[in-house]
């Protein structure tokens, strides 16, 4: 399950690395969870000069990371922030791993309490194809964004774009930008009704903060 | 004596009635039987050691000044004119400073020659690679098997040092080089504890520091397993007390049975399976006769190529030495050990690995990530057991090169 999980996230990490990466001041110290081979995080090191460090679940992921020169931890978001020290980075990413750990909101409340920011991307299961499979054949949606079966998929804890809103809302999290994508990593128009991005976009990012 | 001697070594190295079936098995025990009949187990002639020497030596962990001080060591590669390219590899329990060239007694191959060399994951072409024996050594370090100012061997006179204290002479020696901070400071097992030493008490002279197979002290068991092996020499009649030197005699029986114990626990139960599996020694049954099985030939190969080359007091004194540490005891925690460092590390463990188990590993990486660190963590898959550090492991070597690389890159190396 392990290794399914990442090439999931590696395979879709670079589409939304622009994006991810945009959001980053230069100099910046980022932990990137769920890192795979490290590519945004050479990307950040290279064009922002950010100290950027990597937490990653499969091994041999690790290792080619770590064999780059990046400096990644073999390790997992449930079980590895609790060991980091309160504020120690500017960014904390998670990207398209939320629905895939154990303890979603715990994984929230450690990434903003070890950093400044947090970076979250995850699919939408608000979409209108994810919507319109359940509601049609009765069955598990099957998408190119969810594309494992219901027996075997990491993605434990699906989530909608409107129940990530109402998350932060209870947590306290300030959502400092937010935005739609289709599955390509492409800006979707939108941004500005929460209604409208939950049913047409395939990905969300947010940037949140403490308040 | 002399006979005495020959029989309890053809009892320890030989062992067995079937020997006819010896070349069988990787253990030339052939040849040990030969040697044997014609003379003791004698260690192997003293050769001169490449050598620093420190007029006012060390002030030591237990409170005892120990000069002056030898350090034995070997250099590979050339040191820039910046004197930034250094590379210090600490060695294990049983290695020594040849590191990747043949042994001068064993004639065996570098212990890390798989690691270390032109076009391996540290170049000496690129890099100055630094390797001293041990403080308590027995390959030219003062130790327990060297020589005092009145010309008789230290002994068990020899006093108590901790891996503190090894790093300390090294430290002495690196100096004495002109470097002010070492580009690398790598080491597996016990080399591994010298390193996270290294960059505990002199964070400012390490700029990475790679720690491998090891853990910030020496588990109940660690001391266990070790304490099998003193006792071992300590009942050996050949040890007698210590001064076995003045009697012309070594405790190998004691030494080998140290070096078998100790032995097993550098291996998993796969790769002991694997390697020998129940296969017997040319047998077709298994009989009442002893060493039967290709496992116990082995062991005793093991046993009797160490004994040679290695000092039971220097082994007594390093495996205390190993026991005693204890990082966090040290600093108050572990994570304040690495306070405010400036060092990168690279931490790795082995799967297989029960002596140094990856849980071990993986609180010196958290302990690095409250210390808010630079910190690389790899387990890495492999069935070789603790060994696996020393042997054909690529993916371990990538990881290794890659960040020793890294290093070199930030430093402009």
């Amino acid at each position: 399950m392990a290794d399914s999980t990442i090439q999931y996230v590696a395979k879709n990490m670079r589409v939304d690395l622009r994006l991810i990466a945009e959001m980053i001041t230069p100099g910046a110290r980022v932990l990137d969870i769920g890192c795979g081979d490290g590519a945004l995080l050479e990307y950040l090191t290279l064009a922002k000069g950010a100290d950027a460090r990597g937490i990653e679940i499969d091994m041999a992921e690790a290792t080619r990371a770590v064999a780059a020169g990046l400096a990644v931890i073999h390790g997992d978001a449930d079980n590895d922030l609790a060991f980091y020290p309160d504020g120690a980075f500017d960014f904390v990413i998670l990207s398209r791993t939320l629905q895939a750990v154990e303890k979603p909101r715990e994984v929230l409340r450690q990434m903003l309490r070890i950093g400044q920011h947090a970076i979250v991307s995850f699919p939408n299961f608000g979409h209108w194809a994810v919507r319109w499979q359940l509601a049609w054949t009765g069955r598990m949606p099957m998408t190119n964004t969810w594309n494992r079966g219901w027996y075997e998929t990491p993605n434990i804890h699906p989530c909608t774009i409107r129940d990530f809103f109402e998350l932060c809302e209870r947590d306290g999290f300030v959502v400092e930008e937010w935005l739609a994508a289709d599955d390509e990593g492409l800006k979707s128009p939108w941004r500005r009704s929460a209604q409208l991005a939950n049913l047409f976009g395939e990905q969300a990012l947010f940037k949140l903060r403490r308040k | 004596m002399a006979s005495s001697w020959a029989r309890t070594a053809l009892r320890v190295f030989i062992g067995s009635s079937n020997n006819r079936h010896a070349g069988k098995v990787e253990a030339p025990a052939g040849w040990a039987y030969a040697f044997v009949v014609m003379s003791p187990i004698l260690p192997f002639p003293e050769v001169a050691h490449q050598h620093a020497v420190f007029a006012d030596g060390l002030m030591l962990d237990c409170g005892v000044p120990l000069a002056p001080l030898t350090v034995a060591y070997r250099t590979y590669g050339r040191l820039n004119a910046a004197r930034s390219n250094a590379v210090l590899v600490c060695h294990a329990l049983t290695g020594d400073q040849y590191l990747a060239e043949t042994h001068p007694l064993t004639g065996k191959g570098g212990w890390w020659a798989n690691l270390v060399g032109p076009g391996l994951a540290v170049d000496p072409d690129r890099f100055f690679v630094i390797c001293a024996n041990v403080l308590g050594g027995c390959m030219g370090s003062t130790g327990p098997a060297e020589k005092r100012a009145d010309g008789t061997p230290w002994g068990t006179d020899f006093p108590t040092i901790t891996i503190r204290d090894m790093v300390r002479a090294q430290k002495l020696l690196v100096d004495s080089f002109g470097i002010e901070r070492l580009l690398a400071v790598i080491g597996g097992s016990m080399g591994g504890m010298q390193v996270l030493e290294w960059a505990a008490t002199f964070p400012e002279a390490v700029f990475a520091a790679a720690p491998i197979a090891c853990a910030s002290h020496h588990s109940a068991q660690n001391i266990a397993f070790h304490e099998v092996g003193r006792a071992a020499i300590h009942s050996d009649p050949d040890y007698c007390s210590g001064r076995y030197w003045e009697q012309g005699r070594i405790p190998a029986q004691g030494l080998g049975v140290a070096r078998m114990v100790a032995h097993i626990t550098y291996l998993s139960e796969e790769a002991l399976t694997r390697k020998f599996g129940r296969k017997l020694r040319g047998a077709n049954a298994v009989t009442f006769l002893e060493d039967v099985f290709e496992v116990q030939s082995y062991l005793r190969y093991q046993g009797s190529s160490f004994v040679r080359r290695f000092d039971a007091n220097s082994y007594l004194t390093i495996t205390r030495a190993m026991d005693y540490f204890d990082l966090s005891a040290e600093h108050g925690s572990l994570a304040q050990a690495f306070a405010k460092t400036p060092t990168r590390f690279f931490v790795a463990s082995f799967s297989s690995d029960w002596l140094f188990p990856t849980s071990e590993s993986r609180a010196l990486v958290r302990a690095m990530n409250a210390a808010a660190a630079r910190v690389s963590f790899v387990e890495i898959k492999s069935d070789k057991g603790h060994d696996a550090f020393l042997l054909d492991e690529p993916e371990f070597h990538a990881a290794l090169g890659g960040f020793v690389a890294g290093a070199a890159k930030a430093l402009g190396v």
